[in-house]
């Protein structure tokens, strides 16, 4: 129980350095509804419900609204909660960042990325590169930058589009790409089929590929961030789409977050991200599982 | 029936007719996609090892699986013959599905049989056994070469190193989980 002591001391310390990070960067800091009336619907995504309204998945649907509001620059740190999420890295109530940048796009989020890991390290490990699991993480270095599509060619037999319509994306996602990944510098995991864009904008150059990205550090999936998608009719396509898969799958449809689709057309070209902050310190404490970072597993409550 | 949700490390399933057990379990959740539980599994009577990814919704057969206490009774050629001293129930095992196992079998020991549907998957013995040396060389007195151990075959056929001091008749405990030797059985 000790290193479960320190890490919370630790903890304290990397979330005051993230502030500040953010602060010092121009950004601002915001505080959204954690129970709201709907989030976005996702195919894979359950909400916890709370009386007839939810815990939110991501303060995104909120977030967005205050961009459209003329908010420039936001950034908040908030407890998000999806059910039935639990493993090493996975509990159901977990710590997310986001930030958002108006008159941006989603490479300029990859660039605060990896700012804000050697902020960090510095900051709270009192070194330029860290240490985890034994291996080093070269955060000095650039974040190395893959397409989808080309570690579909690389490491599966599959391209990307015959394992979205064969329906084998994730599996292969999990079992060959990820592993293949390099775990000692940070990397950009981008372009991701149009089918997985949820609420990204899709590429103006090629319209089988949304600008979406995973930052992946010492093989953990860290963060997602994307172009936001700022049309309300593609938008509401989607989120009806996602319902139906739901439905076909045998989970509830979900309600859509209609004031959101209502004020989405005033969203400037935009670009947002959301990083797991339990993950974050798992790197930066050098944990093996996510339960080692809380102050309290779901299990001992 | 088991589903996804059950599955953790230690969870005995059949899977094509085999039984497996559970070795690593994971849940993961790659950006966006669906919930995936990757599973390491090693089948319980040729000791294959399989990577199985499953799916929210998947089901899973429990393994039947009874451990029975018997005694080591004889073995014919590569049959090794057990019985429930209770019962007098006997089981036949094939020295492969063994293992190392056969190497510290001595007539009147007790295991514990794993028992799968009708067939005797599998023994484990006590984690340390008792057995006599039968051949292996003096010590050297003098020796320089700076072995500090020595081959030593026991009474079940089973070479292994000892340190030099063990003489040929002396009784030596072997840990059975590693094979190795452990200490010499004083008296």
């Amino acid at each position: 129980m000790l290193f479960r002591h320190n890490n919370l001391i630790r903890r304290a310390r990397i979330i005051q350095e993230i502030r500040h990070f953010f602060v010092s960067q121009g950004f601002l800091e915001v505080e959204t509804p954690l129970r709201i009336p709907a989030n976005a619907p996702e195919e894979y995504i359950d909400p916890i419900c709370s009386a007839n309204w939810f815990m939110q998945t991501s303060p995104e649907i909120c977030m967005k609204r205050l961009l459209c509001q003329g908010h420039e620059k936001i950034f908040q740190i908030s407890h998000c909660w999806r059910r039935g999420e639990r493993g090493r890295h996975h509990v159901p109530e977990f710590t997310m960042l986001e930030w958002y940048r108006a008159n941006n796009s989603y490479l300029d989020l990859m660039k605060d990325c990896e700012n804000l890991l050697r902020w960090l390290a510095v900051e709270c490990c009192q070194q330029e590169n860290i240490v985890y699991q034994g291996k080093n993480i070269y955060l000095t270095h650039t974040a190395k930058r893959l397409t989808v599509k080309e570690m579909f060619q690389k490491f599966s037999a599959l391209t990307m589009e015959e394992a979205i319509v064969g329906d084998t994306f994730d599996e292969i996602m999990v079992t060959q790409i990820e592993p293949a990944l390099p775990l000692d510098i940070p990397v950009i995991l981008m372009d991701y089929p149009v089918e997985m864009a949820a609420l990204a904008r899709v590429k103006p150059s090629d319209s089988t590929i949304a600008e979406r990205f995973e930052f992946y550090l010492g093989g953990l999936e860290l963060a997602n961030g994307f172009s936001e998608l700022n049309d309300p009719f593609e938008q509401r396509k989607r989120f009806l789409l996602a319902n139906s898969k739901r439905l076909a799958t045998g989970s509830a449809p979900l309600p859509l977050p209609e004031p959101f689709l209502t004020e989405l057309a005033a969203l400037p070209p935009s670009a947002g991200i959301a990083l797991g902050v339990d993950r974050l310190i798992m790197l930066l404490v050098d944990a093996n599982r996510i339960d080692e970072v809380l102050a309290f597993s779901p299990e001992d409550l | 029936m088991y589903s996804v949700a059950d599955l953790k490390k230690g969870l005995k399933l059949t899977l094509d007719g085999d039984p497996y057990v559970v070795i690593a379990f994971d849940f993961t959740k790659p950006g966006k996609g669906q919930a995936l539980y990757r599973t390491k599994m090693r089948n319980m009577i040729n000791g294959t090892i399989l990577d199985r990814t499953y799916r929210s919704g998947e089901t899973f057969e429990p393994a039947s699986l009874e451990e029975r206490q018997m005694e080591y009774l004889y073995k014919e050629g590569t049959h090794y013959t057990f019985m429930d001293q209770q019962t007098y129930e006997q089981v036949v095992m094939e020295e492969e599905t063994l293992g190392d196992s056969k190497n510290f079998l001595l007539e009147n020991l007790k295991v514990d049989v794993l028992i799968f549907g009708e067939k005797a998957i599998g023994a484990s013995l006590p984690n340390f056994v008792n057995l006599r040396v039968v051949q292996t060389d003096p010590w050297a007195k003098g020796d320089t070469s700076g072995n500090d151990s020595k081959p030593a075959t026991l009474e079940t056929g089973y070479v292994l190193r000892v340190p030099p001091f063990i003489e040929e008749g002396e009784l030596i405990t072997i840990d059975t989980r590693t094979g190795e030797y452990s200490t010499r059985v004083k008296g």
